[in-house]
């Protein structure tokens, strides 16, 4: 042990050192940079995003008139209204719908498009992702058109054959494919995109060798590509989980929750109580339902992907 | 000369002034001749300064507006509101908020929720009501306005009235009624209807004979000849509308006016029995169809009737002028509790928490005499409706054409009609979601798509008592 002779103002001058050298060493490290460089946005997603999801929890614990706090009374109100369930059972047939036909064919087309020649590929690409660059608002006009319930440009083109017409926005049924077909048509590209990234990362060394092996072109998928593009098709499968479960536009646009509620999501229904229906509490209450679903899904995807990123 | 100058000024460096132990530094001394003579001069000054008044003395308005869709229509209220500001030395903004996709609303609804925005906003039909307590009640404008123009129609007292206390003053910008819109060559040729006979120009409605089974009957016929009257049945307002009042026909209330829940009732299953029957002669599509649906049908020429204020007629005659020649607006058929037209006004509103009621309310006297109201109903072509009995005579509604009087009795100039609102008579925040849910709609289709009569009043039931929440 080292005696250290008592030093009088030793003490007092240290931190006046620490924080000189401090902020010199905070500005300087990277991590310091990137939070300030993310600052706007995080001010951004305060304001916009966390403030009023809070506020919306605020006016959900309140009565009709917003003048009394009842606690959880909305949420247990809506626990026992028949429409309620419907929505809940429409939005996972929606959601989980549209997400898996949307990863599939975004699956087969980014294979297509790896296939095409490099030369041609960038306008397949470009051509490909005009569905998802178009805002949605803009797009499901026309589909709004192309299923008219009076002059459909579809049925129109059937009665050329002799078939139709079909209802598609005037039977259950049938509005429900044609919200989840507008919504496939339209994250489709996404998944595509993402996917191409992911194919054209995996190494192709990988398939020579499973070539060398033996393997024909379907162990080479299940074995090679599948395995290597799990976290993508995880972390796109959630995104869009919660994207397509948290949709308005579309149903709103399409069929506006109709015939008799049988397309009502939970945004559309939230809209309907909330703002046609002059009843805010019960509209945020309807719009909170959808956290817990989602949170659920993340929990289970994130951890999958977080699991299989340990193991690698 | 500023204080700083004078400071620097070499008369005012006094030695004495300077010297720190001299009590009087920062005193200076006023002789009486002095002050005499600054005060004099002072008075003088102000006596003969010529007196300015400020441009927008009189302080700021902001008003949100609704955005009329009859082209050139907005520019009249401007024109107004112009006149007004410049008479009251009002500095003035005028928003016109559109209701495509249900604009107007959220701007209600944001703006109840800030407690902040525009000093008068126009409300669509149940919205004062459902903003209540955030409104500026203008009973004090609103008995003088009823004493000059005449009372107004039940609908509006309904919708404008909260516990005694007027919530707005009606505009009649943006309020109509939604009654039917005929071809006068269809109905004649196939269901033996003349609507020019029932309805003629500049007299009263002859019309005892149009009820609800002659309606039936023309449905019918038309179906046949292939010209089905298009009457929608989703849930936007149109659709809800029509239902609103052949159910108030048939005396079908689904909430009283207590508050009480009359689903299963004889005349809620008359009402839906005639629907039922209505809707095997509608275009088999009807239950997707939207508030532009029954437009684009009738314009189209596949259609013998809809039900609609005169925006149809005016589409035509711009877009396809040989069906608008044959087109009549008149009244709804009679049914057995009654004839109900329904009518949806508009409110201007006045928020609380305005910062300049006063202007506000003076803007809203001045926008509801019948010059000003004649005007605003000019430029829209007769769409829009005033709710006061005196001004429902305007010249516009007897010479627009062609054909010439195709507008007379939209106004219901003869009280031929009840002027109601869909739900009604239930109090008006359960009422707003029945109508919103378009609970009514909703059971004429379920009924009508085989669901058993018990089965669809069960259903009703259960979404009534959903909407009693307070």
């Amino acid at each position: 042990m080292v005696d250290i002779p008592y030093q009088p103002g030793r003490v007092a001058a240290a931190p006046a050192r620490r924080r000189r050298g401090g902020l010199a060493t905070m500005m300087k490290r990277k991590s310091m940079v990137a939070f300030l460089m993310t600052l706007p946005l995080i001010v951004l997603i305060g304001v916009l995003v966390v403030y009023p999801a809070f506020y919306a929890v605020h006016l959900a614990t309140l009565n009709k008139s917003m003048q009394r706090f009842v606690g959880l009374a909305n949420f247990q109100f809506l626990l026992k209204r028949d429409t309620f369930w419907l929505v809940v059972q429409q939005s996972c047939i929606f959601a989980i719908t549209a997400v898996v036909f949307k990863a599939l064919l975004g699956f087969i087309v980014a294979h297509f498009v790896h296939n095409v020649p490099a030369k041609g590929q960038r306008k397949w690409r470009g051509m490909l992702l005009v569905p998802w660059v178009i805002p949605p608002a803009m797009s499901t006009l026309a589909w709004l058109w192309l299923f008219d319930p009076s002059y459909s440009a579809f049925n129109y083109t059937l009665g050329l054959f002799g078939a139709g017409p079909i209802p598609w926005t005037g039977d259950a049924a049938w509005a429900r494919f044609s919200v989840i077909l507008v919504n496939i048509w339209y994250g489709a590209p996404f998944f595509m995109i993402m996917y191409l990234a992911a194919l054209k990362s995996v190494p192709d060394q990988l398939y020579e060798a499973a070539s060398i092996d033996g393997a024909n072109w379907w162990q080479k998928l299940w074995y090679v590509t599948l395995p290597m593009m799990r976290n993508i098709i995880a972390i796109t499968t959630l995104f869009s989980l919660i994207v397509t479960f948290a949709n308005f536009d579309i149903v709103r646009i399409l069929t506006a929750g109709g015939p008799l509620d049988h397309t009502h999501i939970f945004a559309t229904w939230a809209f309907k109580i909330g703002i046609e229906g002059s009843d805010i509490p019960l509209g945020a209450s309807v719009s909170l339902f959808m956290v817990p679903i989602l949170a659920v899904a993340a929990i289970f995807i994130l951890r999958d992907v977080h699991k299989r990123g340990n193991e690698s | 000369m500023s204080d700083d100058a004078k400071s620097l000024d070499p008369k005012s460096l006094d030695p004495k002034s300077l010297d720190a132990k001299s009590p009087a530094r920062s005193r200076t001394k006023l002789s009486r001749r002095q002050f005499v003579a600054a005060t004099a001069a002072t008075t003088a000054a102000l006596v003969t300064a010529p007196y300015v008044r400020g441009a927008h003395a009189a302080g700021k308005l902001t008003m949100g507006f609704w955005d009329h869709w009859v082209p050139g229509a907005n520019k009249a209220s401007q024109d107004l509101v112009a006149e007004w500001a410049a008479k009251e030395k009002v500095e003035v903004s005028i928003d016109y908020i559109p209701s495509q996709g249900n604009k107007n609303l959220l701007t209600i609804a944001a703006e109840a929720q800030a407690k902040s925005g525009h000093d008068i906003l126009a409300m669509p039909t149940w919205w004062p009501h459902a903003n209540a307590e955030l409104l500026e009640p203008v009973n004090d404008i609103m008995e003088p306005l009823i004493k000059q123009n005449g009372e107004v129609n039940g609908t509006v007292k309904y919708l404008g009235q909260a516990g005694g206390k007027w919530l707005g003053v009606p505009s009649c910008v943006g309020s109509q009624i939604k009654g039917p819109c005929s071809r006068i060559d269809l109905l004649k040729q196939h269901a033996g209807i003349d609507v020019q006979e029932l309805y003629p120009v500049g007299q009263p409605a002859k019309a005892d004979g149009w009820t609800t089974d002659s309606f039936l009957k023309a449905a019918e016929a038309c179906h046949k000849a292939g010209v089905p009257f298009g009457i929608g049945l989703g849930e936007t307002t149109d659709s809800v509308d029509t239902a609103g009042a052949f159910f108030l026909a048939f005396g079908a209330q689904l909430v009283d006016a207590k508050g009480d829940i009359k689903v299963k009732s004889d005349e809620v299953k008359q009402a839906l029995e005639f629907y039922k029957k209505l809707i095997s002669f509608l275009p088999p599509d009807v239950a997707a169809w939207d508030d532009a649906s029954n437009n684009k049908w009738l314009v189209s020429g596949r259609g013998a009737m809809i039900m609609n204020p005169p925006s149809s007629w005016a589409v035509a005659k711009r877009d396809a002028p040989q069906i608008a020649e044959q087109l009549w607006t008149h009244g709804f058929p009679k049914g057995p509790k009654g004839r109900y037209a329904p009518f949806l006004p508009y409110f201007w509103n006045i928020w609380a928490f305005s910062k300049n009621k006063e202007a506000a309310k003076s803007l809203l006297v001045f926008l509801s005499q019948p010059d000003s109201v004649e005007k605003m109903v000019n430029a829209s072509g007769g769409y829009d409706l005033p709710a006061f009995e005196k001004l429902t005579t305007f010249k516009v509604w007897a010479e627009a054409g062609p054909p010439k009087g195709t507008l007379y009795h939209y106004p219901n100039p003869n009280n031929h009609q009840t002027l109601s609102i869909a739900a009604s008579p239930a109090p008006p925040k359960i009422a707003q979601q029945i109508y919103a849910q378009g609970t009514l709609t909703k059971m004429c289709l379920k009924y009508a798509q085989g669901a058993s009569l018990n089965d669809t009043l069960a259903w009703a039931e259960g979404e009534c008592e959903g909407f009693m929440r307070s």
